[in-house]
């Protein structure tokens, strides 16, 4: 039996890569054998990605991408289609929970300097990941088809009218009609369960290929490949990635399903954080809701942009609103370049980078918390005190870790 | 007389509005109390269901309460429905409704998920007379709403007084209550109790798979716990020579 099975697997090998892959891949590629509790959400947030695609694959089956159907099909699902409730809360709650792994998993690389060279384009691929998500996101969350589906959507791409001399045009051209219809839906669709996917794997596929060419960062920020066995060339402080983080993550994916079992079973719109109660209502052109506001993870960036009331310098508070919001997001790409620390490590770091990252991560926080709520004039105020923090984080960097005093970092990584 | 006073008196507590913020009273949801959301269902299709639609709702579901398709059909299927497998929607013409109501009834599949348990348990409960409406109804956490006071026989007829109040700093307050004119068949508890049924009945009809749910969410969340127990001592098993 053995001797037939490593036939076969040598008629593989000799006309496709399979075991080479593999050990590439997994039992010959050498992690840092210290990572944290930190190191959970790059394979948290593959798992949730395949849960993604196959509950979507799913949904398709019976959803209906039509303006008269949409909300009704998404009923059918969760009461006529057999175990449909359960497979739309695993998509409804993935969703958040996609998000909430890539921003812990954000924060890690932050916390670490894990963007540090040689990691720029590894980040990069990261941020165009995130980037990918978030407009994945953005197409899905229309697709029910209640109000506040439909508003947001509204709200989002009105945005762009903002912009100068195309605005206008470019809003009606991603709607594909003069307000949210049945024609913009139909393009959502499309773009949600095969234009972003596409581009998603091929992205997530280079962000692993490229973390496997320069190896993984570790909480100590230090590279292990500068120690290596002088026989075998294995780094010293390095583990084969599976069977070690393999069965790790395996306990990783356990804890998580865990919380997640109890989003998904016990209170699947998280207080109608993950799904808003307005969303119950179906979309009605002719109504529109007191208070539109995106799901969470969208609001740190809603909040930027609402926290923009002055008109400055000829441009008006709303481009200047939609241009700071757009920066808040796409300053995170230039993070390499603009940490100038000595060390990459948090653990070795001096007190203005540890002050200046809790100062952003609360800011963060807060304006993701204002980005929920309507807006007062106190709670713009914060806002805008909140958006001046963050931006800062970002501005002052090149200054503030160039002149932090950082402590030796040690040879060999430490647990 | 007398008991008409006594049932004003008790009234009184139920709507004290002193501002906008009006409180809502605390639905008593029991997804487990089988008999309750039976009691609810046929309030539902009594007196809900002449307006309103609930078209995801399938007759058949019903089955989850603990009652066979025949005794569905016998006692629950006044409306349109001709099978068991149909859905509760009525007759009524979407335009008719819209001169009637000023508006189309909302299908009430999922009001209790949108408008939530709580919101609805006291909007049953707060309708007063107000001859200024078309309707001649008028609703404290609903402002002229188009739906007339349907359970009004059951209830009785209630009216908002507003007061002047001072409190303990000297200042005054208009307060609105409601009271009691004239008595329905029911008293206020077994009214209350009522449209609690019923509350409870449109909470399980918003997400008929809920207690299901709930009951394989404990069992999966066994499963990971011993799962867990297995993998962290697999990761440990693993992990003793690495050091």
């Amino acid at each position: 039996m053995n001797n037939k099975m490593s036939a076969l697997l040598n008629w593989v090998d000799e006309r496709f890569p399979l075991t080479a892959t593999l050990k590439a891949h997994l039992s010959e590629y050498y992690a840092p054998k210290n990572f944290n509790f930190w190191y959970y959400f790059g394979s948290l947030a593959l798992l949730v990605l395949v849960m993604q695609i196959v509950t979507g694959i799913f949904l398709t089956m019976n959803y209906k991408p039509d303006a008269n159907l949409a909300f009704a099909s998404v009923e059918y699902i969760m009461r006529d289609v057999s175990w449909g409730w359960l497979i739309r809360y695993m998509h409804s709650t993935g969703s958040s929970m996609f998000f909430v792994a890539v921003y812990l998993h954000m924060f890690r690389a932050m916390l670490y300097g894990s963007y540090r060279k040689p990691r720029e384009l590894l980040w990069i691929f990261g941020m165009l990941i995130y980037l990918c998500l978030m407009a994945e996101a953005f197409f899905g969350y229309l697709l029910p088809w209640g109000q506040m589906s439909f508003w947001g959507a509204q709200v989002i791409i009105n945005l762009f009218d903002a912009i100068p001399l195309i605005g206008p045009d470019l809003a009606l051209w991603i709607r594909g009609d003069y307000s949210v219809s049945d024609a913009t839906l139909n393009r959502f669709f499309a773009y949600h369960v095969i234009a972003v996917p596409l581009v998603l794997l091929g992205l997530v596929a280079a962000h692993i290929i490229a973390l496997h060419e320069v190896g993984s960062n570790n909480p100590d920020g230090i590279e292990i490949k500068k120690h290596k066995d002088p026989k075998t060339g294995i780094p010293l402080d390095g583990i084969p990635f599976h069977p070690y983080y393999t069965v790790k993550d395996m306990m990783g994916v356990v804890v998580f399903l865990f919380v997640f079992s109890i989003i998904m079973f016990f209170i699947p719109e998280m207080g109608g954080y993950f799904l808003e109660h307005n969303n119950f209502i179906p979309a009605d052109v002719l109504k529109t809701p007191e208070h539109i506001a995106p799901l969470w993870y969208f609001t740190p960036f809603y909040s930027i942009l609402r926290a923009n009331t002055f008109n400055f310098l000829w441009v008006p508070a709303k481009l200047w609103g939609v241009l700071l919001m757009g920066l808040a997001v796409i300053i995170f790409f230039f993070l390499p370049w603009l940490d100038r620390s000595l060390v990459k490590s948090v653990r070795y770091r001096g007190q203005f980078y540890k002050t200046a990252l809790t100062l952003f991560t609360i800011s963060f926080i807060v304006l993701g918390y204002l980005g929920t709520q309507p807006v007062t004039e106190i709670r713009t105020v914060i806002a805008q005190i909140g958006t001046v923090i963050y931006f800062l984080f970002f501005f002052l960097m090149p200054w503030y870790t160039k002149i932090d005093k950082t402590k030796p970092e040690p040879e060999r990584v430490r647990w | 007389m007398v008991k008409s006073i006594l049932i004003a008196l008790l009234l009184v507590p139920v709507m004290a509005i002193a501002s906008n913020e009006i409180k809502l009273d605390t639905a008593p949801v029991n997804l487990y109390d089988t008999i309750s959301l039976q009691r609810g269902v046929r309030i539902f299709v009594n007196y809900c269901v002449t307006c309103h639609n609930a078209a995801y709702m399938r007759y058949n579901r019903l089955q989850d309460l603990g009652l066979t398709e025949q005794q569905i059909k016998d006692n629950l299927m006044f409306a349109v429905a001709k099978r068991v497998g149909d859905t509760m929607t009525v007759a009524m013409d979407k335009n008719d409704a819209k001169d009637w109501f000023g508006t189309t009834p909302p299908d009430l599949s999922l009001i209790a998920r949108s408008r939530g348990a709580d919101w609805l348990y006291t909007y049953l409960r707060v309708f007063y007379r107000d001859n200024t409406t078309h309707t001649g109804w008028n609703n404290v956490v609903f402002p002229r709403v188009g739906m007339p006071h349907v359970l009004h026989e059951l209830q009785g007829v209630q009216v908002l007084k507003t007061e002047m109040q001072t409190d303990a700093l000297g200042h005054k307050h208009e307060v609105q209550n409601l009271l009691l004119e004239a008595p329905g068949t029911l008293t206020p508890a077994q009214y209350d109790m009522l449209v609690a049924d019923l509350v409870n009945y449109l909470v399980y009809m918003a997400d008929p798979a809920k207690t299901f749910r709930i009951q394989l969410g404990i069992y999966v969340l066994f499963f990971l716990a011993i799962s867990f127990v297995a993998t962290y001592m697999l990761k440990k098993e693993f992990w003793k020579d690495v050091h």
